[in-house]
C-alpha cells in the first residue's frame, strides 16, 4: 500500500523511532514514502508512559493487531487489571472497564454474561494481578467454562509498586522483597500458570510466548488470535501468557531484559500450547 | 389489585428485583440471606436472566460491576461479614458512578459473629468501610412489603444518580413471612445510559468505565462531582416516618426490625396513656437529621432501640445536639443472653416507662 505521508513526524510506540516523516528536501518538495509499519488501527495516537523497555506495550500493539485482523473492534471490551499491564487499556480504541486488583475474571464474567454473550470480552493482567491477588477469581471463571479471554503479562515481578517478589519470580532472583533472592522456604517457588490453567476442563486454549524475537512476536500474534477465535467459537475459557521484560524489576537495561529473558526466564516458562481443544464436553 | 402472596422477606427481596426489571443476580450464600441467592437460581433461568453462584462476595460484587458497567439493572445481596467483603468495589462504583443494588441481611458480628440477627451492620453500611469519599445511598424496609417496594425504589435511585444504593434488612426481617402484593412501582423517567460500555459498534466514541480521561487528568472534578451528588441526594431524598410525634413527650428512634418492635411498644403504652411517638428513619444515608432535630426542641428525651452496642445512636446524638436526653436500648436488652435473644416489645415499654417517670 502506498499512502502519502505530507505531515508530521510519526513515531513508533514504545522505542520512539521515526516510521514516517515528511521530509523537506528542495524546499518545497515532499517525498512519497511506503509505510511498512505503523501502530494497528485499533490503537490510538498517544505516547504510552510506560518505562523504555518496557514490554506490556508491545503486548497491546499484538492485541491491537489481532483485533485488526479479526475485524472485531466493536464487538470487544477489554477489561484491565491493576498495575503497568493495565495501562495499555488507555490505547485500544475500544470500550474498556478497569477492575480492581485481581478480579478482572468477574467483572468480564459479569460483562459477558449481561450482554448475554454476545460481545468479545478479554482481560489483561499481571502476575501479581492474576498470579496472587486474583489466582481464586481466575482459577473459578475458568472453572466456569466462560467464553472469556485472558493475556497474562508475566514480567516475573510487581513492576507498579517498584519491583517486589510475584508468584512468577524466579528462584534466586533479586526483587526489593527478596534482597537475597527468592528462595523457596518461606517464598515458595515460580508458579506456572498456563500449565496450571490447562489442567481445568473448563479451558479451551492455554499458550505461553515470548517477545524476544520478530519470529516470536509473530508467533504471539498468531496465538493471540487463536484464543480470540476460540472465543468467537465459543469453546470455552482461552488464556496466552507472554513473557514480558520489566528493566527496572530486572534492574537491567532493555537489552539486557530480553537477553535476561532468553537465558532465565525461558527456561523456567518453556513456550508452547499446553492445551488446544474445540470443544469442551 | 396485585396478586398477593404469603412469603418472606428474602424471598420479598427477589419479586422486588424482578419487578423493577432486573435480570442479573451474581451471588454467595450466607446465612441469614440464602433464599435471596436461591430464589434468584430458581427464578431467573425461567425469565431469560443470569444467574451466577459465585465462589465469593468479592467476585459477586465484582460481576456485578461488570454487569452494571454494561447498562444494564443487577443486584447482590449478602449478610454481615459477606458485605465487609464487597466494601472496595462499592466504594468503586461510587467513584465510576455506577448505578448498582446490594442487599445486606445483617447479622450477629463482629466478624464471623453469629448467623441470628442483629443490626451491627448500620456503621458500615451508612459510613462505608470502603475507602475514599463514599456515601451510598441506604434504605432499610422494616416489613416483607416495604422490603419489595423499597428494592424497586433502590433501583430507581441507583439509575437516577448512578450510584450505589444498599438495602438493609436483618434476619428477622429476612426470614418472617407476611402478605405481599405484587405491583410494579412507576418512578418516573431517568437519564439514558449513554456512557456504558457495551462494545463500541457504530459509536463515535469509546466508553471507558471509570472515564479513563478523568482518571488520568482530573481526579479533583470527580471529587467535586461526588461532592454535588451527595448534597443532591441530600436535599431530596431523605425518607422517614412518624408515629404520633405530635403529642409525644418522648419519641423513639428506630429502623428495620427494631422499628417493628418499637411500632409495637407504642400500640401498648399509647391506651395506658403514654405519650410516646416513634420515628423511624426510611434511609439511613441521607439521614433524617432534620425531623430529629426539630422534635428535640419539643420532646424531652428519645430512645434508641437498635440491636447492636449503639451505632444510630450516635446519629441521632448529632441531631439532637444535646437539646433532650438520648438514650439507647441494644444488644444488651435481648431477652436472652445468647446470640438467639431479641429485644421485645416489654422492654421497650419497659424502658420507655423508666425514661417518662424519671428522667
Ligand atoms: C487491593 C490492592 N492491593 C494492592 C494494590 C497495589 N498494587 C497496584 S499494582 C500492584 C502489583 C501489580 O503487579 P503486576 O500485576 O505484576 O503488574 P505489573 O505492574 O508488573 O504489570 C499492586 C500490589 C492495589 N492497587 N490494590
Ligand atoms: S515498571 Fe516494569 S512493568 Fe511497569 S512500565 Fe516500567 S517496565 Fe513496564
Ligand atoms: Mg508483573
Amino acid at each position: 500500500m502506498k499512502r502519502k505521508v505530507d505531515e508530521n513526524v510519526k513515531r513508533e510506540p514504545f522505542s520512539g523511532r521515526i516510521i514516517s516523516s515528511t521530509i523537506k528536501e528542495n524546499i518545497d518538495e515532499k517525498v512519497e514514502r511506503e509505510i511498512v509499519y505503523s501502530r494497528p488501527e485499533c490503537m490510538h495516537d498517544l505516547p504510552t508512559i510506560l518505562c523504555p523497555g518496557c514490554q506490556h506495550g508491545l503486548i497491546y500493539r499484538l492485541i491491537g493487531e489481532a483485533i485488526d485482523e479479526l475485524k472485531i473492534r466493536g464487538h470487544c471490551i477489554g477489561v484491565g487489571g491493576v498495575g503497568c499491564h493495565a495501562m495499555g487499556m488507555g490505547m485500544l480504541k475500544i470500550d474498556a472497564i478497569m477492575a480492581l486488583h485481581g478480579r478482572a475474571p468477574e467483572v468480564a464474567t459479569g460483562i459477558k454474561r449481561s450482554l448475554h454473550g454476545k460481545p468479545i470480552v478479554f482481560t489483561v493482567q499481571g502476575d501479581g494481578d492474576l498470579a496472587a491477588i486474583g489466582m481464586g477469581d481466575m482459577i473459578n471463571a475458568v472453572n466456569r467454562g466462560e467464553k472469556l479471554t485472558t493475556i497474562f503479562c508475566n514480567n516475573a515481578g510487581y513492576g507498579t509498586t517498584g519491583g517486589q517478589m510475584a508468584p512468577t519470580t524466579l528462584l534466586d532472583q533479586v526483587t526489593t522483597t527478596t534482597p537475597e533472592g527468592r528462595q523457596p522456604q518461606g517464598f515458595g517457588y515460580p508458579i506456572h500458570v498456563a500449565e496450571l490453567l490447562a489442567t481445568m476442563t473448563g479451558m479451551a486454549f492455554s499458550a505461553r510466548c515470548a517477545l524476544t524475537s520478530p519470529a516470536q512476536f509473530n508467533q504471539a500474534l498468531k496465538t493471540v488470535k487463536t484464543a480470540f477465535q476460540k472465543q468467537i467459537d465459543g469453546v470455552g475459557y482461552s488464556f496466552v501468557e507472554i513473557l514480558s521484560a520489566c528493566p527496572p524489576t530486572f534492574k537491567k537495561t532493555p537489552l539486557e531484559s530480553i537477553k535476561w529473558i532468553m537465558s532465565h526466564m525461558l527456561e523456567e516458562y518453556p513456550l508452547g500450547i499446553f492445551k488446544d481443544v474445540d470443544k469442551i464436553p | 389489585m396485585g396478586k398477593k402472596l404469603l412469603i418472606t422477606g428474602n424471598e420479598a427481596v427477589g419479586y422486588g428485583a424482578i419487578y423493577a426489571g432486573c435480570r442479573n443476580y451474581f451471588g454467595y450464600p450466607i446465612t441469614p440471606q440464602n433464599e435471596v441467592v436461591e430464589f434468584f437460581a430458581r427464578e431467573l433461568p425461567k425469565i431469560g436472566g443470569n444467574f451466577v453462584q459465585t465462589e465469593s462476595e468479592l467476585t459477586s460484587i465484582n460481576m456485578l460491576y461488570g454487569a452494571v458497567a454494561t447498562g444494564v439493572r443487577a443486584m447482590t445481596s449478602s449478610s454481615s461479614t459477606g458485605f465487609s467483603l464487597m466494601q472496595e468495589c462499592i466504594a468503586h462504583m461510587a467513584y465510576c458512578s455506577l448505578p448498582a443494588v446490594i442487599v445486606d441481611v445483617q447479622r450477629g458480628g463482629p466478624g464471623a459473629g453469629s448467623t441470628q440477627t442483629a443490626q451491627m451492620d448500620y456503621a458500615q453500611v451508612t459510613k462505608g468501610g470502603g475507602n475514599g469519599d463514599y456515601y451510598p445511598l441506604v434504605l432499610a424496609p422494616f416489613s416483607v412489603q416495604e422490603i419489595f417496594e423499597l428494592i424497586q425504589r433502590a433501583f430507581y435511585l441507583a439509575d437516577k444518580y448512578h450510584h450505589p444504593v444498599i438495602v438493609l434488612s436483618d434476619a428477622i426481617l429476612g426470614q418472617m413471612m407476611e402478605n405481599l402484593e405484587l405491583y410494579s412501582i412507576n418512578f418516573g423517567p431517568l437519564p439514558a445510559k449513554d456512557w456504558a460500555a457495551t462494545g463500541q459498534g457504530e459509536r463515535k466514541y469509546r466508553n471507558t468505565v471509570p472515564n479513563i480521561w478523568t482518571f488520568f487528568n482530573n481526579y479533583r472534578d470527580i471529587i467535586v462531582n461526588l461532592g454535588k451528588k451527595y448534597q443532591e441526594i441530600t436535599d431530596n431524598e431523605v425518607r422517614f416516618k412518624t408515629y404520633e410525634i405530635e403529642d409525644a413527650e418522648m419519641v423513639i428512634v428506630a429502623y428495620g426490625s427494631s422499628a417493628r418492635i418499637s411500632l409495637e411498644t407504642l400500640r401498648r403504652l399509647r391506651p395506658e396513656g403514654y405519650k410516646v411517638g416513634l420515628i423511624r428513619p426510611i434511609t439511613l444515608w441521607p439521614f433524617p437529621t432534620k425531623i430529629i432535630r426539630e422534635t428535640s426542641h419539643r420532646v424531652r428525651n428519645f430512645l434508641v432501640v437498635e440491636d447492636s452496642l449503639g451505632q444510630l445512636v450516635e446519629d441521632v446524638e448529632f441531631a439532637v445536639e444535646g437539646r433532650a436526653g438520648v438514650h439507647l436500648l441494644g444488644s444488651l436488652a435481648r431477652h436472652l443472653p445468647t446470640s438467639s435473644g431479641m429485644i421485645f416489645p416489654k422492654t421497650v415499654s419497659e424502658e420507655v416507662k423508666n425514661i417518662l417517670c424519671h428522667k
